[in-house]
C-alpha cells in the first residue's frame, strides 16, 4: 500500500529513470529467453554492439536528434498541463513548410536557403501547434484528441503533396519530391566519419536553452506553476490561455525544426513517409528523461539506440524489429511506476506498534 | 444529570480503550480511552489538529488503529470499513460532507444503505423521516444546488435512515447560522430523549456547554480530562484544550479616520456565475477605509469564493469603475496589476490556490510577489530568478511569523495548516500592503497560530492599511472587526459597526430572513 | 434501392467498432478514469481475434479471445493508475504504444493472410424481408451485441444500485470512502470492462469489417471512440447517435472517392478525424453542460489515507 511522502524524494527523483531501464532490460532478457535467444547474447547485441564502431555513433545522433528536439519540447507543454501529442503531425508541419524553397524555388541557391528552410519550419511546426492550442482556449476542446487528430490529416496532406503538387517532375512518377540542391541540405559534422549532421547539435542546445528557461526563469517558473496547479497559476497572475498557446506553439516550434532538420539532412527530399513515429517516441523519451531537458538527452539516446539495436537484432538474430516498439512501451510503463516512489513511500505491511502499559 | 459516573456497567454502549493512530512521525491519537453511554450527548473536544477527527475515523472504519481495541456493548469489535460500522449501529455526519454534487438526495442517501431497496422506495422514507424530525428536505433534488444547511440535512437524514444508536457530528454546527444551530439542537435532544447517544465533536465551548452531558478532551493526540462541560466556565474549558492560556487579541481603538479616502471601495459589483454550482454576486458595494478591519460574515457558499475571485482580480470585471483600489479604477484589471496598486490577497483554500503543494516555501513566496517585487527577486529582460534575494525574505517571513517547519525549505505540503496560513499571511504582510484581503483567515488552524494570525491582521489595519477579512467564524469577525457586514446568496448588507452587531441579527443576516 | 440499403449496411458495419470502444470507455470514465489506451486495447483485440480465429477456424473463439485479450491488457493501465496513482494520461498513452507495438509484433506472423469472417446472421423470412430486412435482422452478430451493450449499459448505470455505486465514484471520490465504498475495486472493474469492450471492438474490425490483419489496422478508431464519449455527454444512448455520425462520415467519403468526384483522396480520407475535431468544438463549446455533465472526479488520482 502506497503511503504519501510530506517531501517528495529527491533520491528518488534521480534513481526513477535508472530503475525503469533496469527493469526494460529484465523484461527484455526475458521475451528474448521465451522466443528461444540466449538472453545475455540478445540484449549484447541490442543495447552495446551499435555502440561500438563509430559510424554507427553517427547513427545513433541521427536516430537521437529529433527524439531529443521533439522532447525538449514536450516537456514544456507537458510540464504545463498542456498534452500535445500531435508533435509527429507538427513534425510533419516543419518539415513541408520548410521544404517550400528547395521544392517551389530550386534554383534559388543562396547561403540563407537553409537558415530560411529552419526558421519556415519552426514556424510551421508552431502555426500547426498552434490550432489544438486555440480550439482548446477557444472552445474548450480536449487538446489530447485534437491534437492527435490533426497527426493523421497531416500525414494525409504530406501524402497528397508528395503524389500531387510536389510530386518531383522527373521521379518516373515516384511519390516523392525533388532531391534538395546542396546548398538547401544540412551539412554533416564529422563528414570523414560518419552521417551525424548538425540535428543532434540543435538538440542539445534546445535541450540547455530550455534547461536555463525552465530552471532559472519568471518563465519556466510559470510553466512549472500551471502544471502543478491551474488554480494557484490564476492566484500568481499568470495568463492560462497565452500558456496554452506558448505551450504548443514552442513544442510545435521544435517539432517542427527537428521536422526540416530531418528531411534536409537525413533524407534529402520529401517522401509520403519521413518519419518512424518520432513524434510518438518523444513522448516516451520525454517522461523517461522525467521531462528535465538533459535527462531528454539522456533518454533520447537511451530510445535511439532501441531503434539501431532493433535493426541490428533483426539482421543478426531475425528477431523482429517490431520488438523494438514493444521495448519502448515497456519503458514507458516502468518508468511511470517507478515516478510513484518519488512521492509515495510503498509499504508491506501495516505498522504495528506495541500497547503501551 | 447523567454525569461521569454513568458511564459504567450495561449502560455503557462504546468503550476504546487505549488507541493508537500514527502517520508518518505524527501520532495523532496517542493511547486514547473514551467510553459513551446510551441515551447521552458526549462532547469530543480538542483544537485544530487535536486528533478528533482521526478517532471518529476509526470508529466509523474509515482509518484502522495502530494499537488499542474498541468495544460495543461490552463486546470487543474491529471495525473493518464503514459498512460494519453502520451494521453495528453507529452512524456518522460528516464535516466536509461525504456527498455527491451530481446526484439527488435520494440517491445519495442509498448509496450509504445496505439492502437493494429501489431509490424511490428511499426517498419515501428519507420524506417520512425528515418530517418527523424536523428537518425538510426535497429527495428529487440535485445536491449541487443544495445550500451547506440543505446538505447537512441530507447527511443527518441519511444517518438517521440507518437507525444507528449512536451518531457522530463532527464540528456540525460550523457550516450553520446561530438559529440554523439552534434548531440542529432541538433535533440532537430529541435523539438523546429516544435513547440514542451522540458523540458530538467541537471547539465551540459555548454549544459544548449547552447541550453536552459529558466532555472528554483531547489535545496533540491525548486524552488530557474528562468532565461535566456544565460545570465548567469556557474559559476552563479552554485551558484544557489548549494547555495553556491564549493571548486575546489586542485591539486598539481605530483611529477616527472617516475623513480619509477609502483604499478599497466596490461599486455595485454584479457577476455572472461561473459554472453550474457557482453562485452570482448582486449589486455589492463596500468601502474599506484605512486603519480598519472590515468583516464579511456569512453562510460557505453564499458568494464568498466568487467575492474573492473578484476583488483580487482572478475573475476581471468588465468596468473598471466597479473596483478602486487606492482611488485606482482596478476592476478590469489582472492580479498582478491589483498587487502593483499595493494590494494583497489571501485566498481560502491554502494548498492549491495560495501555495503549490508540491513547491518549496520560497519558490511558494514568488508565487505571488513574482510580479510585484520584480525588481528584487526577478531581473533581466529574462527575468532571470534571483534565489538568493528570494530566500532572504523567505527566511524572514518564516522568524517573524514564528512559521514551524522540518526542514530547511519544505515543500508548502509538509507543513501544518496553521504554520501554512501563518507563512501565506506573512508573504503578504511582508511587502506591508496597503490593502489586504483575506478569505477564512483562521480555517482549521490551530489556536496558537490563530492568534498570532488575527493579531497581526489588526495591527496591519492599525498601522493605516484597509483589511478586508471573509470569515465564516462568527467569534473570529467580532474579535477582530471594526465593521461587520453579511453575505447571503451572492449579496452584501450594508455594514455596520461592530458595537450595533448582535449574534441574533447577524445570524438572521446569514440566513436570508432579513 | 439497393445501394441505398448496403450504404446504410456498411455504415452500421462501420459504426459498430466506434459504438462497443466508446460505451466501454464511458463507462471508465464514470467511474472517474480516463483510460486513453483505447486504440492500444482495441489493436489488441484485433490482433488477437484475428490470430485465434485463424488457428482454431472459429471466429467465435476469436471474439471471445479479444475480450479477453482486451480486459487483460487494461490491467497493467488499472495497476499503475489505481494501485500506483500514476498519471491517468501519460500512461493511458503509454497502453496505446504498447499496444501498437506488441500486436505489431504479434500480428507479424499473420500479415497477408486471408481471415475467416464472422458470418451474417440470416433468420429465414424476417431477413428476406424487402429492404428493412436485411438492415435489422441480417447483420452480423457483434451489431446485435452492440446494441444490446448499450442497452444494458444504460439500465445498469442508471437503474441499478451497482450502477449507482460507479456513478458516485466517478462523481467524488473522497466521498465513496468515507461512505465505505471500495473505490478501487470499483475502477478496476470499470476499466477491465472498458478492455474488454475495446477488446471486442477490435475483433469487429479484424473479423467482420476487413477480415484480414494489417498493422495499426484501428486507424485512429480508439481515438475517435474517446471523443465519442465526450460528444455523447457521458450518456449512453447519445453515443449511439455519435457512432453512426462517424460511420456515415467514414462511408460517405469511402462512396465519394469511388465515385472519383476529383477531390484528392487523402482529403475525403481525413474527413473523420476532421469531423472529430469539429464534433468536440461543438459539444465542447458549451462549457455549462460539458461541466454539468463531466464526471467530476475525471482523471483525479486517489490515495485512500489509512
Amino acid at each position: 500500500m502506497l503511503v504519501k511522502r510530506p517531501q517528495h524524494s529527491a533520491l528518488f527523483s534521480a534513481l526513477s529513470p535508472f530503475i525503469a531501464f533496469g527493469l526494460t532490460l529484465l523484461a527484455g532478457a526475458i521475451v528474448f529467453a521465451l522466443s528461444g535467444q540466449n538472453p545475455l547474447a540478445a540484449l549484447y547485441t541490442y543495447f552495446v554492439e551499435p555502440l561500438s564502431e563509430v559510424w554507427s555513433l553517427h547513427e545513433l545522433a541521427i536516430k537521437a536528434a529529433p527524439l531529443i528536439l521533439i522532447a525538449v519540447g514536450l516537456s514544456v507543454a507537458y510540464q504545463s498541463n498542456n498534452w500535445n501529442i500531435g508533435a509527429e503531425g507538427q513534425f510533419i508541419a516543419g518539415a513541408l513548410m520548410g521544404s517550400i524553397p528547395p521544392v517551389m524555388f530550386p534554383e534559388w541557391q543562396s547561403v540563407l536557403t537553409l537558415p530560411v528552410m529552419l526558421i519556415l519550419g519552426l514556424i510551421g511546426g508552431a502555426l500547426f501547434g498552434a490550432i489544438p492550442a486555440l480550439l482548446k482556449v477557444r472552445f474548450n476542446t480536449n487538446e489530447i484528441l485534437t491534437s492527435l487528430m490533426l497527426v493523421y490529416v497531416m500525414q494525409l496532406f504530406l501524402d497528397w503533396m508528395v503524389r500531387g503538387p510536389w510530386r518531383n517532375p522527373e521521379g518516373n512518377n515516384f511519390p516523392e519530391t525533388r532531391r534538395f540542391n546542396p546548398m538547401a541540405v544540412l551539412p554533416e559534422l564529422m563528414p570523414s566519419s560518419g552521417r551525424a549532421n548538425w540535428g543532434i547539435l540543435f538538440a542539445v542546445i534546445a535541450a540547455v536553452v530550455v534547461w536555463y528557461m525552465m530552471k532559472r526563469t519568471k518563465r519556466g517558473f510559470d510553466i512549472r506553476v500551471q502544471g502543478a496547479s491551474p488554480r494557484a497559476a490564476r492566484f500568481a497572475g499568470i495568463d492560462a490561455p497565452r500558456m496554452v498557446f506558448f505551450a504548443f506553439m514552442f513544442s510545435g516550434a521544435l517539432a517542427g525544426l527537428a521536422g526540416i532538420s530531418e528531411v534536409s539532412g537525413a533524407i534529402g527530399q520529401l517522401r509520403p513517409s519521413i518519419s518512424p513515429g518520432y513524434g510518438f517516441t518523444a513522448i516516451i523519451v520525454a517522461f523517461l528523461g522525467r521531462l528535465n531537458p538533459l535527462g531528454i538527452v539522456a533518454a533520447g539516446l537511451v530510445l535511439a539506440l532501441t531503434y539501431l539495436g532493433g535493426e541490428a537484432a533483426q539482421i543478426s538474430l531475425g528477431l523482429s524489429d517490431k520488438l523494438a516498439r514493444v521495448f519502448q512501451g515497456m519503458l514507458l510503463f516502468f518508468v511511470l511506476a517507478c515516478d510513484t516512489l518519488i512521492h509515495y513511500r510503498i509499504l508491506l505491511r501495516k505498522p504495528v506498534v506495541a500497547r503501551e502499559g | 444529570m447523567a454525569g461521569a459516573q454513568m458511564a459504567s456497567g450495561d449502560r455503557e454502549l462504546l468503550h476504546v480503550e487505549g488507541v493508537t493512530k500514527i502517520f508518518g512521525s505524527l501520532r495523532a491519537c496517542d493511547s486514547v480511552t473514551l467510553s459513551i453511554s446510551k441515551g447521552e450527548i458526549h462532547a469530543l473536544l480538542g483544537e485544530n489538529g487535536a486528533g478528533k477527527s482521526t478517532l471518529v475515523k476509526m470508529l466509523y472504519g474509515t482509518l484502522q488503529p495502530n494499537a488499542g481495541s474498541i468495544s460495543w456493548k461490552g463486546q470487543q469489535v474491529s471495525i473493518a470499513n464503514p459498512n460494519a460500522a453502520r451494521h453495528l449501529g453507529i452512524g456518522m455526519v460528516f464535516q466536509h460532507f461525504s456527498l455527491f454534487d451530481a446526484l439527488s438526495a435520494a440517491e445519495n442517501i442509498a448509496l450509504a444503505l445496505s439492502g437493494d431497496a429501489s431509490v424511490a422506495e428511499i426517498a419515501e422514507k428519507a420524506r417520512t423521516i425528515s418530517q418527523a424530525y424536523g428537518l425538510p428536505l426535497d429527495p428529487s433534488s440535485l445536491v449541487g444546488d443544495l445550500s451547506v444547511g440543505e446538505r447537512q440535512r441530507i447527511e443527518i437524514v441519511r444517518c438517521l435512515l440507518q437507525e444507528p444508536e449512536l451518531i457522530i457530528l463532527d464540528e456540525p454546527t460550523s457550516v450553520l447560522t446561530p438559529q440554523e444551530a439552534d434548531k440542529l439542537f432541538v433535533t440532537l435532544e430529541r435523539l438523546r430523549d429516544e435513547g440514542k447517544s451522540i458523540l458530538y465533536i467541537s471547539h465551540r465551548l459555548d454549544e459544548v456547554k449547552r447541550i453536552c452531558d459529558r466532555a472528554t478532551v483531547l489535545r496533540h493526540g491525548k486524552v488530557v480530562g474528562g468532565c461535566d462541560p456544565r460545570a465548567e466556565t469556557a474559559a476552563s474549558l479552554a485551558r484544557m484544550m489548549v494547555g495553556n492560556d491564549i493571548a486575546a487579541v489586542v485591539r486598539p481603538a481605530p483611529a477616527n479616520c472617516v475623513a480619509a479616502a477609502p483604499l478599497l471601495s466596490i461599486k455595485n459589483l454584479s457577476q455572472k456565475p461561473s459554472g453550474p454550482f457557482s453562485m452570482a454576486l448582486k449589486d455589492i458595494s463596500l468601502e474599506v477605509l484605512p486603519g480598519e478591519v472590515v468583516g464579511i460574515a456569512g453562510v460557505a457558499g453564499n458568494g464568498q469564493g466568487e467575492f474573492f475571485d473578484a476583488v483580487s482580480g482572478e475573475r476581471r470585471q468588465a468596468d473598471a469603475q466597479t473596483i478602486l483600489i487606492r482611488g485606482t479604477p482596478a476592476g478590469n484589471m489582472g492580479i498582478s496589476e491589483r498587487r502593483l496598486l499595493g494590494a494583497g490577497f489571501v485566498p481560502e483554500e491554502r494548498l492549491g490556490h495560495g501555495a503549490v503543494p508540491t513547491m518549496s516555501l520560497s519558490d511558494n513566496l514568488f508565487l505571488s510577489r513574482a510580479v510585484s517585487d520584480a525588481k528584487a527577486f526577478a531581473t533581466g529582460p529574462f527575468s532571470v530568478i534571483n534565489r538568493a534575494s528570494i530566500s532572504a525574505a523567505a527566511t524572514r517571513i518564516v522568524q517573524v511569523m514564528d512559521v514551524r517547519k522540518s526542514a530547511e525549505d519544505p515543500d508548502a505540503a509538509a507543513l501544518s495548516g496553521g504554520n501554512l496560513q501563518k507563512f501565506l499571511i506573512g508573504r503578504e504582510l511582508d511587502r506591508n500592503p496597503s490593502v489586504l484581503v483575506i478569505n477564512q483567515p483562521t480555517w482549521g488552524v490551530d489556536a496558537g497560530a490563530c492568534a498570532r494570525i488575527r493579531q497581526s491582521i489588526v495591527d496591519l489595519a492599525r498601522g493605516g492599511a484597509a483589511v478586508l477579512i471573509i470569515s465564516q467564524d462568527l467569534d473570529e469577525l467580532f474579535e477582530i472587526s471594526d465593521r461587520l457586514a453579511v453575505m447571503n446568496h451572492g449579496r452584501l448588507s450594508i455594514p455596520m459597526p461592530i458595537a450595533d452587531a448582535t449574534l441574533e441579527h447577524v445570524g438572521m443576516l446569514m440566513g436570508g430572513a432579513i | 434501392m439497393d445501394i441505398l440499403q448496403s450504404i446504410l449496411l456498411t455504415i452500421a458495419t462501420a459504426a459498430t467498432p466506434l459504438l462497443i470502444a466508446a460505451i466501454g470507455e464511458l463507462v471508465v470514465e464514470r467511474s472517474g478514469v480516463l483510460n486513453l489506451g483505447v486504440e492500444g486495447m482495441m489493436v489488441i483485440g484485433a490482433v488477437v481475434g484475428f490470430a485465434v480465429s485463424l488457428s482454431t477456424g472459429s471466429p467465435w473463439l476469436g471474439v471471445i479471445a479479444a475480450i479477453i485479450a482486451g480486459a487483460l491488457f487494461s490491467l497493467p493501465f488499472a495497476f499503475l493508475t489505481l494501485t500506483l496513482v500514476t498519471n491517468q494520461v501519460a500512461t493511458g498513452l503509454a497502453l496505446t504504444l504498447a499496444g501498437l507495438g506488441l500486436s505489431g509484433l504479434i500480428g507479424e506472423l499473420f500479415v497477408g493472410q486471408a481471415g475467416v469472417r464472422l458470418a451474417n446472421i440470416h433468420i429465414p423470412f424476417f431477413s428476406d424481408l424487402p429492404f428493412v430486412g436485411r438492415l435489422l435482422f441480417g447483420q452480423d452478430p457483434i451489431f446485435y451485441i452492440s446494441l444490446l451493450l448499450v442497452a444494458s449499459v444504460s439500465w445498469f448505470l442508471f437503474k441499478t444500485r451497482a450502477g449507482l455505486t460507479l456513478r458516485s465514484v466517478g462523481d467524488n471520490h473522497t466521498s465513496a470512502h468515507a461512505l465505505g465504498i471500495p473505490v478501487v475495486k470499483v475502477r478496476y472493474l470499470a476499466v477491465m470492462f472498458g478492455g474488454a469492450c475495446a477488446g471486442l471492438a477490435g475483433a469487429h474490425l479484424s473479423l467482420v469489417y476487413t477480415p484480414q490483419w494489417v498493422e495499426n489496422m484501428t486507424a485512429g478508431r480508439g481515438w475517435i471512440a474517446l471523443a465519442l464519449v465526450v460528444f455523447a455527454s457521458w450518456r449512453p444512448w447519445r453515443v449511439v447517435g455519435g457512432a453512426y455520425l462517424f460511420g456515415a462520415v467514414t462511408i460517405g467519403q469511402l462512396h465519394a472517392q469511388a465515385l472519383g468526384l476529383g477531390i484528392p483522396s487523402q482529403l475525403l480520407s481525413s474527413l473523420p478525424y476532421l469531423a472529430t475535431i469539429v464534433v468536440l468544438v461543438l459539444i465542447s463549446g458549451n462549457r455549462r453542460l460539458t461541466m454539468m455533465n463531466t464526471p467530476a472526479s475525471l482523471g483525479r488520482p486517489f490515495v485512500a489515507d489509512r
